[in-house]
């Protein structure tokens, strides 16, 4: 259930619990499912997505038509802000606008920051990416061989170094450890860069030389040639995403080792020994070849919820991305900003759906 | 003639929470380059012993043996190096199931070729040629189709027929084939069987043939191992099979149908521990 | 060690042919207890947890102070301080009687999650499977709907609403934690609804509501149990999440969650303030996940991979 932030645990319960079983409802099942069958169940989750947070917008006990209109507004012109915001109408139909201004890039204004939420959300999504996808990378690229290493010795010491990794991922509040981090890293070894994502000077170039492209600040900056803005860069995610990673390396390694364990007792292995493949070309071409295609889904919920747990590690790090922008609204009250970041993420969430079925379909010949 | 294959009391054993379960109990024959069938129910250890050959028995299973030595090597103790190159080349098995036998995410082609282009180091091209001419032994039809598919797209036969020629590919020496019809319809499992025998006539190769079907075997082989918990009870000439005496044997002929025959009820195995205990003399 | 029994008590729990339903049951129940002692880890969970509840309940007894008692003189003290042997926060209050009474507060957190999402997911999963049809086809879509969520994001939404404090947290994650609960609820109601006795009850006259409440749910609890043991972990830290955000439990409340975040301040100059209460929460979680996995391992040795 219930995930710290960005831990990308398993879904459907605790450490490995899941492992080879559905993960999680929209996601799954897809086998038997068309690609229109899969469009139409997303549509529907998505419309139910918008459903909740038009339902927790109205149960707020905020009055959004205050928050507009500020405390010293008359009688009438809090009723033509309420009427001008559709407050008036039956639920159902304010549901019905609602779902046209959200689809059609609507958001709301931020109080906060009195500009579109969309807009704000654009700002700050591409420092929230950049953290979850290096997190991300490091999660597979070390994860994977870790759980097929775990595998193939099974029972033996690497197996257990490799679970426990996974049980201390599954058991460390990730605010913690990225503070534990920040404490020997940076305060005591000063080997990284601190909070935020560059230091003030370098902050300085770069908004003044460096033309945003992506918003990505290492591609930003490795197009620009700017290589010292890079490199401290480079220092202040490389924690973040370390800390972030571990937790995607926890739970990507512990599906891989269970999805290996399983792949390793089929017939075409026995196959591939026979015709005299060395072990590790039976071990990491011909069982890898097929675990990867579950992986694809693991990975692609582990980037998801890695989106998602951006909102704590954002807020130990002082990263200025989408988690710390909907922390700060949550306090300011923001519930346009709050509602709007809620729906870009669990868009996300259901885009990286689409995607790794996509994905899936490409890399097993018996979906295609 | 110089054995192909000399094994004296190969056992396997597996370690289990509920003590160590014996699969293969003292088993001892030697091969020519001769057919041999072994047969047994299900459990009796045919399948381990295939496998014990070949050194794929994993853990928690143990083998051990006083003698396994295929062309004067022992295999037990040869180094995984060498006995890779065996089993690339000399050695060769053909299992029960295409559906699980042949890795589902690989092309035909590649699985194919896998071992000429690694082992061989043959071109690309070469590689294909010798996997498209392969194929046309096991009488595919269209190669290249096949060639190109992936096994979910091929028939139960259709993929027993490529792993037939994916393990003849290397010219073997020593064929195991564990029930390799098994899975199969009745009609294609002739066809393929058909197949086999030629090829294993044609090429003069070594063939285990394990089954579980007493009369397949004995026209298939020269020679036939009964094998019962582990342990051989019997051994025959396929051309003898009405003379068998081991009241195991009788039993395994007994209870099968046949054409003219009485129509009464078919007789029930009946089984005698003692057999376990003492194998064949 | 496993012959701690009696002996005519092991013999009546290992019979091969129990006499009653309860004395099959017990017997299940002792085997696993048996295969559970030969797991290290998992006993080492075991011990973690028994300690977090004996700490919950002792805590008055173990704490070496009043948890909310401030002394200024003796703030920021290190570990191995006279009297405060975690040293003391920025209030100068004890840490160790505060991470001891903070397991009071966690296991409440824990508790009340364990009593609401399981039983709504039950209900739905048990309901859905039962009738079917488009009960079925509506309540596995809301499911689905709420699986699909970006679950953290989701209860910061609904605390935000509701406004923050403990009760309100506990409900926000009982909000986004039913839904693997209604699956696995739905799963094993399939397997039982179409059985003999079922359909015995219902010849008897028996209510759809009686019949789920009295057999069909009777027959989820074992696997739902397993669930949970295995979402403790996830629940604490969620809990302590939303705590670090301070939309958790509120101060002065000894929450760990909490006290990470108000040592967060004093990070590089008094480490201890911050490191105490995150060792609880890690300790406590690993405990719940060690169990958790002895537990599955014992109770579903196929998934065990090994």
């Amino acid at each position: 259930m219930t995930d710290l932030a960005g831990t990308g645990r398993g879904r459907s319960g605790g450490p490995g619990a899941d492992a080879g079983r559905p993960l999680r409802g929209g996601w799954v099942g897809r086998r038997a499912r068309g690609l229109l069958g899969l469009l139409a169940t997303l549509a529907a989750t998505f419309l139910g997505l918008l459903f909740v947070t038009f339902i927790i917008g109205r149960v707020i006990p905020i009055d959004p038509v205050l928050a507009i209109v500020g405390e010293r507004a008359t009688t009438a012109q809090y009723e033509a802000a309420r009427e001008a915001l559709g407050l008036n109408e039956p639920l159902l139909v304010q549901f019905g606008y609602y779902v046209r201004d959200v689809l059609s890039g609507d958001l709301g204004t931020s109080i906060l920051t009195a500009r579109p939420v969309i807009e704000d959300i654009g700002r700050v999504f591409p420092a929230t990416l950049e953290l979850a996808t290096l997190a991300t990378l490091f999660g597979v690229l070390l994860g994977v061989p870790a759980g097929v290493l775990a595998a193939v010795r099974q029972g033996r010491l690497t197996d257990q170094l490799v679970r426990l990794l996974g049980l201390f991922g599954y058991s460390m509040p990730v605010f913690w450890l990225g503070l534990m981090g920040l404490l020997l890293f940076y305060g005591q070894l000063g080997w990284v860069g601190g909070p935020g994502r560059l230091d003030t000077t370098y902050q300085f170039i770069f908004e003044l030389e460096v033309p945003r492209v992506t918003g990505a600040i290492l591609i930003d900056t490795a197009l620009a040639g700017a290589w010292d803005v890079f490199r401290n860069a480079l220092s202040h995610i490389v924690l973040p995403a370390a800390v972030l990673g571990y937790y995607s390396l926890a739970y990507i390694s512990r599906m891989t080792r269970s999805f290996m364990l399983e792949q390793l007792r089929q017939e075409y292995v026995t196959t591939a020994r026979v015709k005299g493949m060395p072990e590790w070309r039976v071990v990491w071409v011909h069982a890898l070849g097929n675990v990867l295609v579950p992986l694809i889904t693991v990975i692609a919920l582990s980037y998801a919820q890695l989106l998602e747990g951006s909102v704590l590690t954002e807020t130990v790090f002082a990263w200025p991305g989408l988690g710390l922008y909907i922390t700060q609204a949550l306090f300011s009250g923001d519930l346009a900003a709050v509602m709007g970041g809620t729906i870009v993420v669990g868009a996300a969430f259901i885009l990286l759906n689409l995607l790794s079925d996509l994905l899936y379909r490409l890399v097993d010949p018996r979906a295609r | 003639m110089s054995a192909l294959l000399e094994v004296e009391d190969l056992r396997v054993a597996f370690d289990t929470p509920a003590g160590v379960v014996e699969a293969v109990r003292g088993l001892s024959f030697t091969l020519g380059r001769e057919r041999l069938g072994i047969v047994g129910e299900s459990g009796s250890g045919k399948t381990m012993t295939g496998r014990a050959i070949l050194r794929l028995v994993q853990p928690p299973g143990r083998v051990s043996a006083r003698r396994l030595a295929f062309d004067g090597q022992e295999l037990l103790t040869l180094p995984e190096r060498r006995l890779r190159a065996l089993r690339g080349r000399r050695l060769a098995m053909v299992m029960q199931d295409p559906k699980y036998s042949l890795n589902p995410v690989m092309s035909v082609g590649r699985q194919l070729t896998e071992g000429l282009r690694r082992r061989e180091r043959l071109s690309r091209a070469e590689a294909r040629r010798r996997a498209l001419a392969m194929l046309e032994a096991v009488q595919i039809r269209d190669p290249e189709r096949v060639y190109r598919a992936f096994p979910h797209e091929l028939s139960g036969g259709m993929g027993q027929r490529v792993m037939i020629a994916m393990m003849l590919i290397p010219e073997p020496d020593l064929l195991i084939a564990d029930e390799p019809t098994s899975a199969l319809d009745v009609t294609v499992e002739a066809e393929v069987l058909k197949i086999l025998d030629g090829l294993v006539r044609e090429r003069g190769l070594g063939l285990i043939f394990i089954s579980h079907d007493l009369p397949l075997v004995s026209r298939f082989c020269d020679r036939v191992l009964v094998m019962y918990a582990g342990r051989v009870v019997e051994e025959l000439k396929a051309a003898e099979l009405e003379r068998a005496r081991h009241p195991y044997t009788r039993g395994l002929l007994r209870c099968l149908p046949r054409v003219g025959g009485p129509r009464g009820d078919l007789a029930t195995l009946t089984r005698d521990p003692a057999w376990a205990e003492q194998g064949a003399e | 060690m496993a012959n701690v029994l009696p002996s005519p008590w092991r013999a009546w729990l290992t019979s091969r042919s129990p006499r009653s339903r309860r004395q099959a049951w017990l017997g299940q129940l002792y085997l696993g207890w048996l295969a559970l002692l030969r797991n290290p880890l998992a006993l080492l969970g075991l011990a973690i947890v028994l300690a977090l509840v004996l700490a919950a309940a002792a805590a008055p007894l173990l704490a070496s102070q009043d948890p909310l008692a401030q002394s200024l003189p003796d703030r920021l003290l290190p570990p191995g301080s006279p009297g405060h042997w975690l040293g003391t926060d920025e209030f100068g209050r004890d840490l160790w009687s505060r991470v001891v009474h903070g397991a009071r507060v966690t296991l409440y957190i824990v508790l009340l999650v364990v009593v609401t999402a399981p039983v709504f997911g039950l209900a739905v999963g048990t309901a859905a499977g039962y009738f079917g049809g488009l009960v079925d086809v509506v309540l596995m879509r809301l499911t689905d709907v709420f699986l699909a969520f970006p679950r953290l994001i989701l209860a910061l939404a609904f605390v935000a609403a509701l406004g923050p404090g403990i009760e309100n947290a506990v409900l926000a994650i009982a909000l986004t934690a039913w839904p693997p609960y209604a699956r696995v609820a739905r799963a094993e109601t399939l397997t039982v609804v179409r059985s003999d006795y079922i359909a015995a009850a219902q010849l008897q006259g028996a209510g759809s509501l009686r019949i789920i409440t009295g057999h069909v749910m009777p027959l989820c609890l074992s696997s739902v149990i397993v669930r949970i043991t295995l979402d403790m972990a996830g629940i604490i830290l969620v809990a302590a999440g939303l705590g670090f955000l301070g939309l958790g439990a509120q101060p002065p409340l000894p929450e760990w969650g909490l006290m990470i975040s108000s040592g967060r301040k004093f990070l590089f100059d008094q480490w201890w303030v911050a490191t105490v209460p995150g060792l609880a929460i890690f300790v406590v979680s690993l405990g719940f996940n060690l169990l958790g996995d002895g537990l599955r391992d014992v109770l579903d040795p196929r998934s065990a991979g090994r």
